[in-house]
């Protein structure tokens, strides 16, 4: 079952072509990695899938629905993690998930609810009451997956989750996204390859708004001819390698 | 459901920032006091309470501005905004769960500066509870200033636009510093023009029981509210759905 399917996807800002002519298709369940280098399109791929930005031409559609003539639907059935983190800082850690449960439509006795299992499953007992300006960075990007997840979206977009945490922070995250792997499809973006090897089923390499090569690692390892992925990574996006 | 999870946010932020408290009721009350204690000393009138009340309380008003704009504004360059223009939120719910949480305070503002009015002196009578009812078109217009300019400043320019120049124009062009025909001419022209002092007119009108001359005063607050909070409205929609929130 496809979940997320583009048709010909494309933004243009007056003269610089984002995305050009975007043609990918996400299984249902699937944990897919964008990647590429600054610039390549992935934010803005992202942006349209969310509805965020409207493409210049083409269309997608998320699990059915066309982001331009159905953005609502669309927006009903999914949540992101953005790139920096999205909380409302003086909010405390409860509030801030009621404040998400809230504005996608669940009353107070459902988001009470969902907000109870949130803080349980995330761990986040002992800060529910703390003001997220005061959380490290860590617990701020925990709590930001949180609220994406609080909505039990059938689609989440981890726009660089772990980006400027440490190792351990960065780990147990990894651990957070594994959990979901199957029971949600995933987008994800990153700029750690090891990172997208580790939590993806399959991987789009982007450079200059297109896709260069899509595939597993272990795929795009073989059809490069490269020793680990960083150096397929390194084929693709500098030798303008294309094996779509 | 949806709007007033939105509202209760707004709520929380405005009002969990002390200096809001402090701008929004304490500026104006402070003022009140001081410019009572002047007319208490000078032998002709010039801050009378029941003259002077009406326009403290619509310049007080201005600051619900300045939270509105810089609230909206602060949102816009924050990534949460990228989550909450991500949700199934329209445009319209956006903008009752940033007016409908305004409104109230701004009311509450309006009441807090005629109950210090009354310990000052003003009369206790039906009056004065006309005049905050007769306040309100005057909070809708500048929560609705509050709206536009969050939505198309960053919140240093909010704080400009909001925080000084409409803060001074809704001081010196509304008539409650100094009688507007002691200077006449081009200035009086233009505050005739601009809503603040059609505002403190029509709350002069009510506070006095002149309540005939309250509308035609108030169509001109009412005019500036919906034209301005039309225009808030379109931008905002705009805004959410371009390239740059």
């Amino acid at each position: 079952m496809i979940a997320i399917q583009t048709m010909e996807l494309t933004k243009q800002y007056k003269d610089k072509i984002a995305v050009k002519s975007l043609n990918l298709s996400v299984y249902k369940g699937e944990l897919f990695a964008l990647l590429g280098v600054n610039g390549a399109g992935k934010t803005t791929t992202i942006k349209m899938l969310t509805c965020l930005t409207k493409p210049t031409s083409g269309d997608a559609f998320v699990l059915g629905n066309s982001i331009i003539t159905s953005p609502l639907k669309v927006k009903a059935q999914i949540n992101v993690s953005p790139q920096e983190t999205a909380i409302a800082r003086n909010l405390t850690v409860r509030e801030n998930l009621e404040l998400i449960a809230g504005i996608y439509g669940n009353d107070k006795k459902q988001s009470k609810l969902k907000v109870e299992e949130t803080i349980k499953s995330f761990g986040l007992s002992e800060i529910e009451k703390v003001k997220a300006n005061t959380l490290s960075g860590g617990w701020q990007r925990r709590l930001s997956i949180a609220m994406a997840l609080i909505t039990e979206p059938q689609v989440l977009f981890l726009d660089e989750p772990t980006i400027g945490l440490d190792v351990l922070a960065r780990r147990e995250l990894w651990g957070v996204i594994k959990k979901l792997k199957k029971k949600i499809t995933i987008i994800l973006t990153t700029h750690y390859l090891e990172e997208a090897v580790f939590l993806s089923d399959r991987l789009a390499v982007m450079a200059g708004g297109e896709i260069k090569a899509i595939g597993t690692s272990d795929e795009l390892i073989e059809k490069t001819g490269s020793d680990n992925f960083e150096d397929a990574f390194i084929a693709i996006v500098q030798e303008g390698w294309s094996g779509v | 459901m949806k709007i007033l999870a939105f509202a209760t946010r707004n709520s929380k932020e405005i009002l969990r920032d002390r200096h809001n408290l402090a701008f929004g009721v304490g500026f104006p009350v402070v003022l009140l006091l001081l410019l009572t204690a002047i007319q208490s000393n000078v032998p002709v009138d010039l801050f009378v309470i029941d003259q002077l009340a009406p326009g403290i309380a619509v310049f007080g008003l201005s600051f619900i501005s300045l939270f509105s704009g810089m609230l909206i504004a602060k949102d816009r360059t924050s990534s949460l905004m990228l989550r909450l223009f991500t949700s199934p939120m329209t445009s319209s719910q956006f903008i009752l769960g940033y007016t409908l949480p305004l409104l109230p305070m701004a009311i509450l503002q309006v009441a807090i500066c005629f109950l210090v009015a009354l310990f000052l002196g003003l009369a206790i009578n039906l009056h004065v509870l006309i005049t905050i009812l007769v306040m309100i078109p005057a909070a809708i217009l500048f929560i609705a200033i509050g709206l536009l300019c969050g939505t198309l400043f960053n919140d240093k320019q909010v704080g400009g636009m909001c925080g000084a120049l409409l803060t001074n124009l809704s001081a010196w062009l509304s008539g409650t510093w100094f009688d507007l025909d002691l200077v006449g001419g081009f200035f009086k022209k233009i505050a005739e023009l601009l809503p603040f002092m059609h505002a403190v007119e029509a709350g002069r009108a009510a506070i006095s029981g002149a309540y005939h001359c309250i509308f035609p005063e108030l169509w001109w607050v009412i005019g500036y509210a919906v034209i301005i909070m039309s225009i808030a409205i379109i931008t905002f929609t705009k805004k959410m759905s371009s390239d740059n929130l």
